[in-house]
């Protein structure tokens, strides 16, 4: 139906601007990753000492399970704040549906440096939250671990990524049927059973995905930590953001963001294939 | 019912959790304190006064509004032929394509924002304002193909088939049936894309030149220590968001009504 | 009557528009059933305020000695076919089926046999495993309704479940559903707006028209003796003839073409008029006549290519069935 001219025009310009500012970056990247710097010039020697260096030296094995650990407790937390209030959202609230629905995706616009400073404000040793404790008794003197520390990193990544969490979820129970909850609750099944039996096997794709997104996500973050992480909060990002800043070895950082980028796209690769199999309709 | 109880519940705690911190900044924004202690004392619009005699925040707004709308354009033109491609034409590599093309969304922003910095020192190209904005072109590409998308599926194929049926060429058909059918996808990718830009920091933090971004030149600041100025900002924003999102919104349900037939109640 | 199921003063309003008005209903236990009635008529709300789906604003659900209508939809013996079958998309055949059964935490090993004699019963044992996306619509069907019949429910409901099917199909769905219904022995309760199908598979008929009851008897009844305007020309065709200020109705097949020679008896009416248009029918011609005084009648005379245009005409004066005439009400929402 659409002629040669038409498209042509629209692959070729998306094409190429793709590669030019994508396909080709992330070719460099890869390259670099195998180059060195001497004497704070990088030099164009192919080696794969960066590698070895990201293998043998355990402080990057350590602050790469950190993170991973820090991103498993957020997309957690996540799940447990997003799967009942989705639910909730698309089954149970009637003529507030519309309005809940915008309540939820409003922060996900609120500036990321804006939520993530509040927690800060909140979370100091003469933040609101301390001096709340201690105004009211509840506390004699300030608790430290709140800010500086895993804590922090994650409260506010769960609070930053909760909504993204959400809308997969949401839209895959939007997508169920409702007269298949009529046709489970006309056999004779309670409300527990309708969600267990019925619909959460019928919402797992989106589940997945949301916990898909909270994980990779929260994983690659560097301003959360950076603000709230102190340096028991380092993420792996963070490491990237100084090899190519005040560390000055690109080549190092490139390594650490190359194998980065290997573990996402293999865990969306997988978790892809998960969706795929889960899903009935 | 037992059930329902505990999920209202359930759901206003996870609302609290989501606008306490912004509340608490707003109203600290006021505090006549420049400690977030509790309780807040004083009254005072002083940051905001502040605030708005900030020249240098000031020319950072600016600069961040002349990248967004360049990036909303780069999105958009690129964008937009990406969605129609991946809609309706068969290409060798077209899988490999899209998911290239949806990458930036999922992938953290420090890998794109340091790739294209390999790139652009590789061909010596300075860092400035254009570095910036070619970046959140590039990586909101995603945003735009996506809502576009989205659009071109909800659209009825037919119509264009009777365009041409009835005579018109390619491009009339183009200009008369299928893009004023994806008008409301564009306006909505356009506000999402406006404000991701101006609130982008990943991808900015490794492009950046002389000129700073809005995030970048609050997050300077808080380097150097928390000022109170920054509570008032952030307030700011937040309403700013408040509007475009309620925007954005009415703008989706306005595309969805209008592609659905009235259904019959019976 | 004594009835199984008893509706009474049932009425619903949806955002300020009357749905059904004041509806009084006994159905008997074993009894075919069918509501019958155009789209807007409220026919489904009829039917989702039995099996609970909607609650009436006023009135009551009586079955035998218990009210139901304040009990949820999973506590009434009552079972739905859904329109669109409503089959678990991520369950088996078997699973479905067994479904209602789990949920009253009937032994699995009865599960088993119910299971398998219900699908058994619907010719649908070789499916058991498959997932619904892999069957038809007629497959489905029958489906949905083992997963209801399954349960031994006291009454059955049918929303409209024929009506995604094609036309051969859905004959041969109506006489499986029909000898179903006299073997299993329980009370179907099934909707449409097709009044052939009402006809075909009711004990009786109930017409439903903006809410109110218009009729209700058995489908003979119905179609011989209709009550009102609405319903004669709603059910089969007629012609509606006025004889001073009284109005009736006359079937089509009762008016018989006869020659200009014939001498009229007592009782029969004869009238002239030029044939307008004759359209083949299958087994029979549908002509329209314009008679000599003005009147245009639709007659069902046997399948004969060539007529002349001279017709005249004949009928018993009792086979014109004085009938109510049908105010013009607001069609209900929709």
């Amino acid at each position: 139906m659409y002629s040669r001219a038409y498209s042509r025009l629209v692959t070729i310009p998306p094409l190429l601007w793709v590669t030019l500012f994508l396909l080709i970056p992330y070719l460099f990247l890869f390259c670099f990753s195998f180059w060195q710097v001497h004497a704070q010039v990088i030099v164009h020697s192919w080696t794969l000492s960066n590698y070895g260096q990201l293998f043998h030296n355990p402080i990057y094995l350590q602050v790469l399970l950190r993170s991973i650990r820090i991103a498993a407790s957020v997309t957690l937390l996540a799940l447990c704040l997003g799967v009942p209030l989705a639910y909730y959202v698309s089954f149970r609230s009637g003529t507030a549906k519309n309005l809940l629905y915008q309540l939820v995706i409003i922060p996900l616009w609120v500036s990321y440096l804006v939520r993530a400073y509040a927690w800060k404000t909140i979370l100091g040793s003469n933040g609101v939250l301390n001096t709340l404790l201690q105004y009211t008794h509840l506390a004699q003197h300030a608790i430290g671990f709140l800010l500086y520390s895993p804590f922090a990193v994650v409260l506010t990544l769960t609070h930053i990524y909760t909504p993204f969490a959400f809308l997969p979820i949401y839209a895959s129970l939007e997508h169920i049927p409702r007269n298949l909850i009529e046709a489970s609750q006309d056999l004779g099944a309670s409300r527990s059973r309708t969600f267990w039996k019925v619909i959460f096997p019928l919402a797992l794709p989106g589940i997945v995905a949301g916990a898909t997104f909270a994980f990779v996500l929260s994983l690659g973050d560097f301003l959360a930590p950076l603000l709230l992480g102190g340096p028991s909060g380092i993420m792996i990002s963070n490491i990237v953001v100084s090899l190519f800043g005040a560390a000055y070895d690109w080549p190092l950082g490139a390594a650490v963001a190359v194998v980065m980028l290997i573990f996402v796209m293999a865990l969306i690769a997988s978790t892809e294939r998960l969706e795929r199999k889960l899903s009935f309709t | 019912m037992f059930r329902s109880r505990w999920l209202s519940i359930h759901a206003a705690v996870v609302f609290a959790f989501l606008y306490l911190p912004i509340g608490v900044l707003a109203v600290y924004s006021f505090n006549g304190e420049s400690v977030g202690g509790f309780p807040p004392r004083g009254w005072t619009l002083n940051w905001y006064r502040l605030l708005a005699g900030d020249s240098a925040l000031w020319a950072s707004v600016v600069n961040s509004l002349i990248v967004a709308i360049a990036a909303v354009a780069i999105s958009i033109a690129i964008g937009l032929p990406a969605a129609l491609a991946l809609d309706r034409v068969r290409f060798p590599g077209k899988a490999f394509f899209r998911r290239i093309v949806l990458l930036p969304l999922i992938l953290p922003g420090v890998i794109t924002g340091i790739s294209l910095l390999t790139l652009f020192v590789t061909v010596g190209m300075k860092l400035s304002l254009v570095t910036i904005a070619l970046g959140h072109g590039t990586a909101l590409i995603s945003v735009a193909a996506t809502e576009i998308l989205a659009g071109l599926q909800k659209f009825d194929r037919a119509q264009e088939e009777a365009s041409l049926d009835l005579g018109a060429g390619q491009w009339r058909t183009f200009w008369r049936v299928t893009l004023p059918n994806l008008r409301l996808s564009i306006i909505a990718a356009v506000l999402l894309i406006f404000t991701l830009s101006m609130d982008e920091i990943a991808v900015s933090f490794f492009l950046i030149g002389r000129d700073n971004t809005l995030p970048l030149e609050i997050w300077s600041r808080l380097r150097r220590g928390i000022t109170p100025e920054i509570n008032a900002i952030s307030t700011v924003i937040f309403c700013f968001s408040l509007i475009t999102i309620v925007l954005w919104y009415r703008i989706r349900q306005a595309r969805t009504s209008e592609t659905t037939p009235a259904a019959s109640v019976q | 009557m004594t009835g199984l199921l008893s509706l009474r003063g049932i009425s619903k309003r949806f955002s300020n528009t009357p749905v059904l008005r004041d509806v009084a209903l006994q159905i008997a236990e074993g009894e075919f059933l069918t509501i019958l009635g155009e789209s807007g008529s409220g026919k489904t709300t009829l039917l989702r305020i039995i099996s609970g789906f909607e609650r009436p604003d006023t009135g009551e659900v009586w079955m035998g000695t218990q009210r139901i209508d304040t009990l949820a939809p999973n506590r009434r013996d009552v079972n739905t076919v859904f329109q669109h079958y409503a089959l678990f998309p991520h369950l088996s055949v078997f699973e479905n089926v067994a479904y209602g059964l789990r949920a009253h935490r009937v032994p699995e090993n009865e599960i088993k046999s119910r299971v398998e004699a219900a699908l058994a019963q619907v010719n649908m044992t070789a499916f058991t495993s498959r997932r619904p996306t892999a069957l038809s619509g007629g497959q489905q069907q029958r489906v949905a309704l083992a997963r209801a019949l399954v349960n031994r429910p006291r009454v059955l409901l049918l929303d409209e479940p024929l009506s995604a099917l094609d036309a051969n199909l859905r004959r041969q769905m109506q006489s499986e559903l029909k000898t179903l219904q006299r073997d299993v022995g329980i009370t179907f309760i099934f909707v449409t707006h097709d009044q052939e199908e009402a006809m075909t598979l009711s004990d009786r008929i109930a017409l439903l028209r903006s809410g109110e009851l218009e009729q209700v008897s058995t489908p003979r009844d119905l179609y011989n003796h209709p009550q009102t305007e609405y319903a004669a020309t709603f059910v089969g065709q007629t012609n509606l003839l006025r004889d001073g200020s009284q109005l009736l109705s006359l079937r089509p097949e009762h008016i018989r073409i006869t020659t200009r020679d014939t001498v009229a008896g007592a009782n029969v009416v004869r009238l002239k008029g030029t044939l307008r248009r004759q359209t083949f029918n299958g087994p029979t011609d549908l002509l329209e006549i314009e008679c000599e005084n003005g009147l245009k009648l639709t007659v069902r005379a046997p399948n004969q290519p060539a007529r002349p245009s001279e017709i005249w005409l004949e009928w018993t004066r009792d086979a014109a069935v004085p009938i109510k005439p049908s105010c013009t009400h607001e069609r209900t929402a929709g």
